[in-house]
């Protein structure tokens, strides 16, 4: 051979290899199974530490005794899951039953025409549909169809406060927000921050946002802004809300660093445990945070939660929620393994022993009759307290972000991190969102 | 046998072809065509003509976004040159107390930048961070003031890029021939007059070099903002290659996000066709003919 033959020898030997491995990379589908289309069926769902031995152990009991065929768990971190499963759900690498958060998160999906009705399932199985919380089943149901079902715990916002910090200032826990707005002043005359906030990600503010929106105005309100009706973010609810909640950052009620205190690194968190600040308003899962960061604070009674506070004549009741319902699996259109599918979701989901393993995880299932299960747990006095608060909700509100379509929520969130601030005025943020 | 040098075959050249087409000239084609239309993610693209790009037009956040890339650019350049040129120098000497703190100096080269990022993050925290048990440091939010946070963003990449630069100005220094100093000490230049005089016009070329990789480095700084500051508070931080990800993966707008993608793609290559043209990079010489 000579050196000249060779050379062209090497060079295409390597263009070949290159042309291969581009060839591999094509074809990688989730934990390398190709997704749909084999005859098990595919769950997708978020990577947690808590809840993946749960699904897993499920799915697993779910194969022993399964008549129609197997399932498999894939999980993903939060942000990658949602942009796989956006590209992944017209393709052949779809999975068969998805995890989502049910309202105006599934019904883009819903309105693509990529997720299966499961009314009839319900239909079929009266006990099924009975088994779950009404509230919480609302969370995925759309245009009176129901389109997922309840994989986990509820998660309702709750206000935390420091009791310590409270009884120090001489302040008593608010019902109504005129009690809530004299709070903050006595804190602040006390020398610590009324509210803690982590306010380096716009979700945290945008509990502040969406209950006092729903305690205003009600759950219409939500409504007509997600459906895109003529005129939703004019409401005169949405301005006198967001006036409402000037007013409070105004007043210094989230003191002047919130803008750079992060959620994910303990910050608000933390500054509420060592009583640097009075309340703090937060998802379900920051009891379960608290006890992990400072078991101290949670043990001795420090910690104390409450209602969101009431609205002085506004239109929404005081029992209602706001909050992440629950999370919900949902059966995909293109599902070649629909029979499996569906067998899953109407056994493994309210099976006892499944149950048990969320409720043993700190998790409040939205099943009905597991108070007593709750009960015997060893944070009884707030789990049953999260189970009483969403049987009683006359309204369980989803979070804002995940109830409204993916380009408005984003907008949403960057409008109320602008008005946080002080860069954005209530008349703003409406014009900004109405246009 | 010709006579003549004998070139490689063009065969050579097929697995660089391959790869820049495949990795490089594709995507582009691509996101070119996906700036005309609107995609939301599900199913296929639908073609929506020049909608996207009417609206990056009256885009006034784009137009922000533009504008603090810019602003961003001139400052890293602005604070790196020089803070890298007299570092590069001083290293250039063997003795051995600058070897041992130059090796110090360049240990920023050996974290990534995700690292670096969530470092810095944590050391400047208004709750938690170093800088809040420092005197005078303290009264500062560094994250959290909207006039004070894109100086500590320069001031981040700077950390974590200086050694780079300083690494390119001491390699360039040492290259100088030691007779020219002895000569210019022997007329009697003292220390400022040989450094202005002979090592300043002698690294001109590095200079340029280290400029375009500057220039060209901070107009796609990326994931050190994404960490450090998420584009906050509210937007004063968020870059164009920010605001095109938030768009495409956050918000869904596959379309709009592609064209800030290309509207990004041709100032980068416009960007750098006229920082090369500018400076004479192209005709690039050896300096020391005749040393």
């Amino acid at each position: 051979m000579t050196p000249r033959r060779l050379t062209r020898v090497a060079a295409s030997a390597s263009t070949l290899v290159l042309l291969g491995s581009l060839v591999a990379c094509g074809s990688s589908g989730p934990s390398g199974s190709g997704g749909g289309g084999g005859d098990t069926a595919q769950v997708w769902a978020l990577q947690d530490t808590n809840l993946n031995p749960i699904e897993e152990a499920s799915i697993e009991r779910f194969n022993e005794q399964s008549e129609a065929g197997d399932a498999e768990l894939a999980t993903f971190g939060n942000d990658p899951y949602k942009q796989r499963l956006r590209t992944a759900i017209g393709s052949p690498q779809a999975p068969d039953l998805f995890f989502n958060w049910g309202g105006g998160n599934l019904k883009e999906y819903v309105d693509a025409g990529k997720v299966e009705d499961l009314t009839p399932l319900l239909d079929e199985n009266p006990e099924l549909k009975d088994a779950f919380l009404p509230s919480v089943l609302a969370g995925a149901q759309l245009d009176g169809q129901y389109y997922g079902l309840p994989m986990r715990g509820m998660q309702p916002v709750v206000l935390f406060y420091n009791e310590q910090v409270l009884d120090a200032a001489g302040v008593s826990v608010p019902t109504t927000w005129n009690e809530l707005l004299t709070a903050v002043d006595g804190l602040e005359a006390a020398g610590v921050t009324p509210i803690a906030l982590a306010g380096n990600q716009a979700w945290t503010e945008l509990m502040w946002a969406e209950y006092l929106l729903d305690r205003v105005g009600g759950p219409e309100v939500f409504q007509n802004i997600r459906d895109g009706k003529e005129g939703g973010w004019s409401q005169p609810e949405v301005l006198e809300a967001m006036t409402m909640l000037e007013d409070l950052i105004d007043r210094g009620a989230f003191g002047s660093d919130f803008a750079s205190v992060g959620y994910d690194v303990g910050g608000a968190s933390t500054i509420l445990a060592q009583g640097d600040a009075g309340f703090h308003l937060m998802g379900s899962w920051e009891y379960t945070n608290q006890l992990g960061q400072s078991p101290d604070f949670v043990t001795t009674g420090d910690l104390g939660w409450t209602a969101f506070p009431a609205v002085e004549g506004g239109a929404g009741d005081p029992s209602n929620l706001v909050g992440n319902v629950s999370n919900f699996y949902s059966l995909t259109t293109d599902s070649t393994n629909k029979e499996t599918a569906r067998e899953y979701l109407s056994t493994a989901l309210t099976d006892d022993q499944y149950i048990a393993d969320l409720i043993a995880a700190g998790d409040v299932p939205p099943v009905t009759g597991v108070r007593d299960q709750l009960e015997q747990t060893e944070n009884a006095d707030y789990s049953t307290w999260i189970y009483d608060q969403t049987v009683e909700a006359e309204n369980f509100q989803l979070s804002w972000d995940q109830d409204l379509a993916a380009d408005e929520a984003t907008e949403m969130l960057e409008q109320l991190s602008l008005f946080f601030l002080g860069e954005q005025t209530p008349q703003g943020f409406v014009d900004a969102m109405a246009g | 046998m010709r006579t003549g040098q004998q070139r490689p075959s063009a065969w050579y050249a097929a697995p660089a072809l391959l790869f820049f087409g495949l990795f490089a000239v594709l995507p582009m084609v691509l996101v070119v065509y996906l700036s005309f239309t609107d995609w939301d993610g599900f199913g296929f693209p639908q073609p929506s003509g020049a909608e996207n790009w009417s609206r990056l037009v009256q885009d006034g956040e784009a137009r922000d976004a533009l504008w603090l890339t810019l602003v961003l650019m001139v400052l890293s350049w602005a604070v790196q040159t020089p803070v890298a040129l007299l570092i590069g120098v001083w290293a250039a000497g063997r003795q051995r107390n600058r070897a041992v703190l130059s090796s110090l100096f360049f240990l920023p080269l050996l974290l990534s930048t995700a690292a670096i990022a969530l470092l810095w993050r944590s050391v400047l925290d208004p709750n938690f961070g170093v800088t809040q048990s420092l005197p005078f440091l303290d009264r500062f939010n560094f994250l959290g003031n909207t006039e004070i946070v894109i100086y500590t963003v320069v001031f981040v990449i700077t950390w974590q890029y200086v050694p780079f630069h300083t690494l390119l100005y001491q390699a360039a220094a040492r290259s100088i021939p030691v007779s020219l100093y002895e000569a210019a000490t022997i007329d009697g230049a003292g220390r400022y007059k040989q450094f202005f005089t002979i090592t300043l016009p002698l690294l001109k070329y590095t200079v340029i070099t280290s400029t375009v990789l500057m220039l060209v480095g901070s107009f796609t700084t990326f994931d050190t903002i994404l960490i450090l500051t998420g584009g906050g508070p509210g937007t004063t931080t968020r870059i164009a290659p920010l605001y095109m990800y938030i768009t495409g993966f956050s918000g869904f707008e596959f379309g709009y996000a592609s064209a800030i993608a290309v509207l990004l793609l041709a100032l980068g290559a416009g960007l750098s066709l006229v920082v090369t043209r500018a400076t004479g990079f192209r005709d690039m010489q050896s300096q020391q003919e005749g040393v």
